[in-house]
């Protein structure tokens, strides 16, 4: 492999630090199932390397008022292992439970995935769902992004070089909501999203009516996309059939996917809409509270 | 900014110390430097699970850990699943169920088998599939390694 530098931060201040010195090209690195990989095969070639898996404030896991916290560095293991996240914040927990294998799991964490900024990563759709404000730390001064708008383009983002990004706050969930993220792939499990969906919604007391929704579609555009259409479609209609349908004509519509070897942009766009469908029948069920027969990967 | 460092960590129970850069992988100190060669070189990028040892308790593919990260953790590799007394039972399944035939991919399994195990003694054929999916084994097609998992199950429950 190319020869780096590396280092390990122990405190966020020794990290910002080391992140402002003005070398070329300085990466945090967390769990580096990506970064270390594409370092390998020459992607990326990195003056030096900061370890930044071991801040405490990037592995921070808690649930409070304010809603859920969840570290940048926190491995994915951690997250889909959580019952609360897995009743709560549930889209977040399927996500998590797919990237890569199992051994993937115990070291990649969401704050990994977003910060690649791969147009099909896996968690960046269900932290959107979920309304995720991305909080960044910076030696001046820290500011906070909505997930929608963190990514920028495939492998790019709105962190600046001696920026860092330290957790991902979630909103409280409401009463009668829940979501799913689901994918579509080849295989079972292992792969690489040909299109991916997370939505969240939230329903009346009757669990008929939805009040609120947010979808977000991945690997069919540059970034992550939120299907803002689709979702306020959804609000003060019935669950039904004829409304799932209406929201995934909608995030057909928003949609702009490429060719390549995983999928033709027809058949992706296809895909968007049954996937926006199933997507959102079980987030409905979660909503109900009903038990949903889901098995990863299918 | 030291790219050359001694890395003190504890493999199979035992405190190693080794040398290496920063730019290598605990695969490759694993195998160059400390000559344990169990652990199997397959794809180099993650996909392939033939080099996962156990990291602080958790199965990991070393070909994505740096030899540095390893600093003061604790591994398991294939060397420390079987003991001087003899083969481990999931070891001794793999043989009699002829779950392997080049040989390659089968230290990636059984260690990772061996984590499925200890998380979930008496998994279900889905269950050990989905575990197993990070490993890639392209001789035998999976179905003696998943029976070869439910053996060791079995046998790991009557042993105790």
């Amino acid at each position: 492999m190319r020869d780096f530098d590396y280092e390990m931060a122990t405190t966020l201040e020794e990290a910002l630090v080391l992140m402002s010195m003005h070398e070329p090209d300085i990466r945090p690195m967390a769990g580096g199932t990506d970064l270390i990989d594409h370092v390998r095969n020459g992607h990326l070639s990195p003056e030096r390397l900061i370890d930044v898996k071991r801040i405490r404030e990037l592995n921070v896991l808690e649930l409070d008022d304010e809603g859920l916290h969840l570290g940048a560095a926190v491995p994915c293991y951690k997250i889909h292992g959580h019952a609360e996240i897995v009743s709560r914040y549930s889209a977040l927990a399927d996500s998590c439970h797919i990237i890569g294998g199992i051994q993937i799991q115990s070291r990649a964490s969401v704050g990994g995935n977003i910060c690649n900024s791969g147009p099909a990563a896996d968690a960046t759709p269900s932290v959107i769902a979920l309304d995720g404000v991305c909080v960044i730390a910076a030696p001046q001064f820290d500011r906070e992004v909505a997930s929608a708008d963190f990514c920028t383009g495939p492998g790019q983002n709105v962190l600046e070089p001696d920026e860092l990004l330290v957790e991902i706050r979630f909103p409280p969930q409401p009463p009668h909501s829940g979501s799913h993220y689901r994918r579509f792939i080849p295989r079972n499990e292992m792969d690489i999203a040909v299109v991916g969906v997370g939505a969240s919604v939230q329903l009346d007391e009757s669990g008929q009516t939805f009040l609120a929704a947010r979808i977000a579609l991945g690997a069919v555009g540059p970034t992550p996309l939120l299907a803002s259409e689709a979702a306020e479609l959804l609000v003060g209609q019935p669950v039904n059939d004829e409304t799932l349908s209406l929201a995934a004509e909608a995030a057909r519509r928003v949609a702009s996917p490429i060719t390549d070897m995983r999928g033709t942009a027809e058949y992706r766009t296809h895909l968007v809409g049954v996937l926006t469908q199933r997507v959102l029948r079980h987030a409905v069920a979660r909503a109900r509270g009903e038990a949903i027969e889901y098995q990863p990967g299918h | 900014m030291a790219k050359e460092r001694v890395v003190t960590t504890t493999i199979n129970g035992k405190e190693v110390e080794f040398q290496c850069q920063s730019r290598q992988t605990l695969l490759e100190s694993l195998r160059d430097q400390l000559g344990l060669t169990g652990t199997k070189e397959g794809c180099s990028n993650g996909n392939c699970g033939a080099c996962t040892v156990i990291m602080n308790g958790r199965p990991v593919v070393s070909c994505l850990v740096l030899a540095m990260e390893a600093s003061y953790a604790e591994l398991r590799t294939i060397e420390g699943i079987g003991s001087e007394a003899g083969l481990d039972e999931l070891q001794q399944c793999f043989l009699e169920g002829a779950a392997l035939q080049c040989g390659v991919c089968t230290p990636g399994f059984i260690v990772q088998a061996d984590a499925l195990l200890k998380e979930n003694p008496d998994p279900t054929e889905e269950e050990i599939r989905f575990y197993l999916a990070g490993n890639l084994c392209r001789c035998t097609g999976y179905d003696k390694i998943v029976r070869a998992v439910q053996a060791a199950a079995q046998a790991r429950k009557v042993s105790k």
